[in-house]
């Protein structure tokens, strides 16, 4: 009996402290919810309107390292770099200044974690797949990226000039990405492909005569072939899935109320033609890559 | 001779008492439990993010979806690799073990390696050791090194944990009474004879569980593969993840190596207790 009774008086107070810190998250995300909840209509979408994270502060997030040529130096605030540059588009499209945009540093892997994200919006190379729509929101397309397939200039994948030259190879691409599903469902090696945790582990394996050859959305190849691996060469791009491309979108907290206005703002990008000039300026002419068939 | 004893009136009363008290801690501690638990459940389902946490962790449909790769990577190399991995462990252990206990001046040499090599490997991150083997190895090119991640990263695994298991080991030895060791002596045995019948056998009982600790961390650690793109249980589950935006196949692997974990502990309990009833040799 001794020991008991100090036992259920210890208990008592963690057994408080966890049904206590129930109401105090209830009353935050209903808060959040109900604002959430209202639709914007086309003028609210201005600084002083917008329900951003930090009122008249547009914060977007990207991992780290931040690779180019969607980022430049691995600093996305440079305005360098494809993607930071169509961030910095958005964000003056909807009436933030420079100054009025902070970026955070997101790892991929916990984008999609559940609860309060730390960004208004992730810009970082991110295909738009129905299954993941279901657990966050999406904005349009800003991207359509074809597959690249690289290899070491002395490599038995270098001749390949077909997608079924690759089935007999070891193939690698990075985790999470189209270019990994690629592998998997259209070209469907004999050898199970090497997944990697990122494009820093997959180039050293391909150096390391590890794998026979890497894939990777066209421009990212572009870039590892003409200055991270010279003794590399792209060896053909292809579609990953016939017919409809997939492109990247940033990526909002499900029901996010700031989809419609980056939307908006996109779309002002297309039509005015900024979008495709910013293409052609950070990411490299893709016409003389030989299509895999 | 004993059926003829009749408990008093006072002993009846005395066992009447012994079985309420102990009916009253039962319902307590039941109590205590029931309510405890209870309201940590329910502090946890009630919670406004649980449906979202439910559907992140615990979907029934992606632990489904999963469960296939996550099976094939579980059995192919995180159980593999184990298994190849821990007789390696250790002999090399024992081995580096027994060089530090080493008394003859002329093995310094070998003394003073097993020393910073026991300093050396504990102190590096596992992590940061596959990475330098599995990708600094084959980066070397040398003619005859074999280039394959897999193999470089068992070979890192081997020897950081031989570093861990080494310690072990040598705390075992070093356990041991003088006094074994002088009876040794005096019965003529060789320093090498000493160790070989009489200090190593029972340094090995005493430090079966801590190497049973070793053993499940190095289950655990196996999933370190995925630094070279060997897509084993748990990187698979990190993979489907990725695709998908749901973290229920890392609660599935979870369960995989947790299902692994028991039944090695009931062997080690049952291995220690053969081990002591054979050196107590039927004493109580």
């Amino acid at each position: 009996m001794h020991l008991r009774l100090p036992t259920l008086f210890l208990a008592t107070p963690l057994l408080m402290a966890a049904v206590a810190c129930a109401p105090v998250d209830d009353s935050s995300s209903t808060a959040s919810d109900s604002a959430g909840g209202s639709s914007p209509s086309a003028d609210a979408c201005t600084p002083d309107s917008m329900q951003t994270l930090t009122p008249g502060t547009l914060t977007i997030g990207t991992d780290s390292p931040a690779y180019d040529p969607w980022f430049r130096n691995n600093d996305p605030s440079n305005g360098k770099g494809f993607e930071s540059a169509v961030a910095y588009a958005v964000a003056d499209q909807l009436g933030f200044a420079r100054d009025q945009v902070t970026w955070v540093k997101v790892p991929f892997n916990s984008s999609y974690k559940p609860g309060d994200k730390n960004f208004d919006f992730d810009i970082n190379q991110i295909s738009i797949t129905p299954a993941r729509a279901k657990v966050v929101d999406f904005s349009d397309g800003y991207y359509a990226a074809s597959q690249a397939v690289i290899a070491l200039d002395d490599s038995p994948a270098a001749s390949a000039t077909s997608l079924d030259d690759l089935k007999g190879l070891r193939l690698g691409a990075q985790t999470g990405t189209t270019s990994l599903s690629a592998i998997r469902d259209v070209i469907q090696p004999d050898t199970e492909p090497l997944v990697f945790p990122n494009t820093n582990a997959a180039k050293q394996a391909l150096m390391n005569d590890q794998v026979d050859a890497i894939l990777a959305d066209l421009p990212t190849a572009f870039y590892i072939v003409a200055v991270e691996i010279p003794k590399a060469s792209i060896i053909g791009q292809f579609q990953a899935e016939s017919g409809e491309q997939e492109e990247f979108g940033m990526l909002f907290a499900k029901g996010s109320p700031l989809v419609p206005c980056v939307n908006q703002a996109l779309q002002a990008l297309k039509d005015d033609g900024t979008l495709d000039q910013l293409e052609q300026r950070w990411l490299s002419d893709t016409v003389d890559v030989p299509v895999l068939q | 001779m004993t059926d003829l004893w009749q408990p008093s009136a006072r002993e009846l009363e005395r066992q009447e008492t012994r079985r309420s008290m102990s009916r009253r801690s039962l319902l307590i501690a039941t109590v205590a439990v029931v309510v405890f638990f209870g309201a940590v459940i329910l502090a946890v389902v009630s919670s406004p993010g649980w449906p979202n946490v439910r559907n992140t962790f615990f979907s029934v449909e992606h632990a489904k979806a999963s469960f296939p790769e996550i099976w094939k990577g579980f059995w192919r190399y995180n159980v593999i690799i184990f298994l190849i991995a821990e007789p390696l462990i250790l002999v090399l252990a024992l081995a580096v073990a027994l060089a530090r206990q080493a008394r003859a001046p002329w093995l310094t040499p070998i003394r003073i390696i097993a020393v910073v090599y026991t300093d050396l490997f504990r102190g590096i991150p596992t992590l940061l050791l596959v990475m330098l083997f599995a990708f600094g190895m084959p980066a070397l090119q040398l003619r005859g090194v074999p280039n394959s991640g897999l193999f470089w990263s068992i070979v890192a695994l081997v020897l950081s944990y031989g570093a861990y298991v080494a310690e072990v080991f040598r705390s075992g030895i070093e356990s041991i009474h003088p006094s074994q060791v002088t009876s040794a002596e005096a019965l003529g045995l060789s320093r090498g004879q000493t160790m070989r019948h009489v200090v190593v056998p029972q340094a090995v009982r005493r430090v079966v569980p801590p190497l049973l600790n070793d053993f499940v961390s190095l289950q655990k650690d196996t999933a370190l593969v995925f630094v070279v793109g060997v897509l084993d249980g748990v990187w698979a589950a990190q993979d489907y993840g990725n695709y998908n935006f749901n973290y229920t196949p890392m609660v599935v692997v979870a369960a995989f190596f947790v299902v692994l974990t028991i039944p090695l502990a009931r062997l080690t309990d049952w291995l220690q207790r053969r081990m002591a009833e054979r050196e107590r040799a039927g004493a109580r």
